[in-house]
């Protein structure tokens, strides 16, 4: 497949010169040493294909504005070239560039012009963009007395006035209420069967995993993941709990699927197994059969306070059920180095037919986020498989009584 | 570069309509203030300076002489001052936009060009219609205005251009060029007459590229006769230099400039 947009080993940097006038002089090719260079991106590297969904992650600071920036055209990279195929359209801001005082439709004029349109194209479409904004009378009222939520409206309708070759969005959609942001994604999703490239930054793991064929994470102006969204986004969520003196590493399991452990490695995991009531191990799992989870751990340091959770999550990431050992008031205390526990948690797999995997996660006290001691996804993954029960479709199997009454 | 400001003239046209508009969209009276704005300022030479100052001019009969060679003066050195005073703040005050967007930088200036020649215009109509209470009209050399007023432009885009791009990184440009539009004006002779100053700097006034149009639009306004060309050859040679380094510049500089915005 052909790229819609290849970044071509770029990096950013930020000068400070001396003097100003050193900086008017590089212009001219005289060279002068600079104060001080911040680098905001190094070398980054990647291609999308036409129609590809692309996530980009990473911590605020990490380089996703600057490399937005250097996408859409704002800044010129220092250092690498960018090339595109098509046209871009970037909702990088609600209301970007709205005058207050004017009115919606006003605006949809001013916007689109700046995106270099004609009087006749934006004409063309404003019936459509007022159609989609559906705010009514608001349209002709002055921007001021809008929501947040209108002017987002209105502020995609322009981005996404003609098709684009390349879509970037950044965030701004999360300000829209929910009925928009279906309706927005939809949009997004027509844009990509019609060949759109779509580029996603987002903080939201469902949003990523739910549109994204492929995420890219950004650490410190760096690529240090570009892959499958759920290995990831499981990587991204690693690194964001992990204190600055552990590790993040990820081992590819038989299966294929990609296990990720992180932590500072005062405590670790040994050994993770369902079992059922005769205590043989299992892999697929009937609805509805009590099973237990069986976790074996070993402190390796003395732990004041060490909490068990795990998670079960469904094959798109997405949570399903969680606990730990602090809710139920069942955390070891005072470990000592080198002693071996066993935690045994027994449920009922009331869960839908499909494949799931479950995360463990040891810390110190209710959440990972504080003192994130070994943390694993996709440490198990078994098959909830319907055996005894009724046809069910959905993630959960509630057992139902069907009665039928003949009335009149 | 000039290929991609075609294809934004739309954008262009309907900023300047839009800057103007929302000047007075939240008024009640809207338009009017269009013309009082205007009107006042005319109106305060015209009427002020005409008791205050009746001292009358060789050549002109009226007495409205002194007001009629003030506002000949002021309307054009507005215009100037307005289009470089503008140039000088309109990347830094649209920093934003330009962080966030890519379009043709140049569109922005254009567009402070065009606010600043509708407002010349109005302003130069409010005048024609105090001058015919005065009973002064002159016609036979208006056809010159246009010729000035587009050397005023380029001298002011020039500068304005060339300030406003290095103003982005040393701001302290801004603020001393404000200061030195003070002096300048007073270096102009919109108020004084030329005569009053000793003969030996003559020719140091005629460095200031402004000295040769204001005299020209004085002659046209005033004297109803064509400006003189020998005193224009000089202001149209520093506008085009003017242009052209403002343009490099420009050119050398538009990388760098959302990175310090």
């Amino acid at each position: 497949m052909s790229s819609a947009l290849e970044v071509k080993d770029i990096s950013k940097s930020f000068k400070d010169y001396r003097s100003e006038w050193h900086r008017v002089a590089s212009w001219f090719g005289l060279d002068f040493k600079t104060k001080k260079e911040h680098h905001i991106l190094k070398h980054i590297d990647f291609a999308i294909a036409a129609g590809e969904a692309i996530g980009i992650v990473g911590q605020n600071g990490a380089g996703k504005s600057t490399l937005l920036k250097i996408i859409t055209g704002t800044l010129k990279p220092s250092e690498g070239s960018v090339h595109i195929h098509g046209r871009i359209s970037a909702i990088l801001e609600l209301g970007m560039g709205f005058h207050p005082d004017l009115t919606g439709r006003q605006n949809v004029y001013h916007s689109a012009g700046l995106m270099g349109f004609s009087h006749e194209q934006i004409e063309a479409v404003m019936d459509d963009i007022e159609a989609f904004t559906e705010i009514g009378e608001y349209f002709d009222q002055p921007v001021r007395t809008y929501s947040s939520g209108m002017q987002v409206r209105v502020a995609f309708g322009v981005a996404t006035m003609y098709r684009p070759e390349i879509l970037i969005v950044d965030e701004a959609l999360s300000v829209g209420d929910a009925y928009f942001q279906h309706k927005s994604m939809e949009r997004i999703r027509e844009f990509q069967k019609q060949g759109t490239t779509l580029l996603l930054v987002s903080h939201d793991r469902g949003a990523i995993q739910a549109i994204c064929d492929r995420a890219i994470l950004l650490e410190k102006g760096t690529i240090i993941k570009d892959g499958n969204p759920e290995e990831v986004m499981d990587f991204y969520n690693a690194l964001i709990a992990e204190k600055e003196n552990s590790t993040v590493k990820q081992v590819e399991k038989e299966d294929g699927k990609v296990e990720t452990i992180s932590g500072t490695g005062e405590a670790k995991i040994n050994g993770i197994g369902l079992y059922n009531q005769d205590n043989e191990i299992l892999e697929y799992i009937a609805v509805g059969d009590t099973i237990t989870l069986k976790i074996e751990i070993e402190s390796l340091e003395e732990i004041p306070e060490l909490t068990v959770g795990f998670m079960i999550k469904d094959r798109l990431g997405q949570p399903i059920f969680g606990t730990n050992t602090y809710h139920y008031k069942k955390q070891i205390k005072k470990a000592q180095k080198g002693e071996k526990y066993e935690i045994l948690s027994s449920f009922s797999m009331n869960l839908g037919v499909g494949s799931y995997s479950i995360a463990i996660a040891l810390h110190s006290s209710d959440t990972h986020i504080a003192g994130n001691y070994e943390w694993r996804d996709q440490a198990l993954v078994f098959n909830v498989v319907n055996t005894s029960k009724k046809e069910f479709v959905g993630s959960s199997w509630l057992d139902t009584k069907v009665e039928v009454n003949h009335v009149k | 570069m000039l290929l991609s400001l075609w294809s934004y003239r739309f954008f262009i046209l309907s900023s300047i309509k839009t800057e103007f508009k929302s000047r007075f969209i939240r008024s009640n009276l809207g338009g009017l203030w269009i013309i009082i704005h205007p009107l006042a300022q005319v109106l305060v030479y015209a009427l002020i300076l005409s008791q205050i100052m009746t001292a009358k001019l060789p050549e002109v009969s009226t007495q409205y002489a002194y007001p009629v060679y003030i506002l000949s003066g002021v309307v054009i050195w507005t215009l100037f001052a307005e289009v470089l005073g503008k140039s000088l703040n309109v990347f830094i005050n649209n920093g934003n936009l330009l962080k966030k967007m890519a379009f043709p930088k140049l569109a922005l200036p254009l567009i402070t060009i065009g606010g600043a020649l509708l407002n010349f215009g109005i302003l130069l109509i409010m005048m024609f219609v105090v001058f015919g209470f005065l009973g002064h009209l002159p016609y036979h050399a208006l056809h010159w205005i246009p010729l000035l007023t587009l050397l005023t432009l380029a001298l002011a885009t020039g500068l304005g251009l060339f300030l406003g791009t290095l103003n982005v990184f040393m701001r302290d440009i801004g603020q001393m060029i404000d200061v030195v539009l003070q002096f300048w004006f007073w270096l102009t002779p919109v108020v004084y007459m030329m005569n009053i100053i000793p003969e030996k700097y003559h020719a140091l006034f005629m460095l200031n590229p402004m000295t040769g149009i204001v005299l020209g639009f004085q002659n046209i306004l005033l004297y109803d006769k064509a400006p003189d060309t020998s005193l224009l050859v000089y202001p149209t040679i520093f506008a085009i230099i003017g242009l052209a380094l403002a343009m490099l510049v420009f050119y050398k500089a538009r990388e760098e400039m959302a990175d310090v915005l």
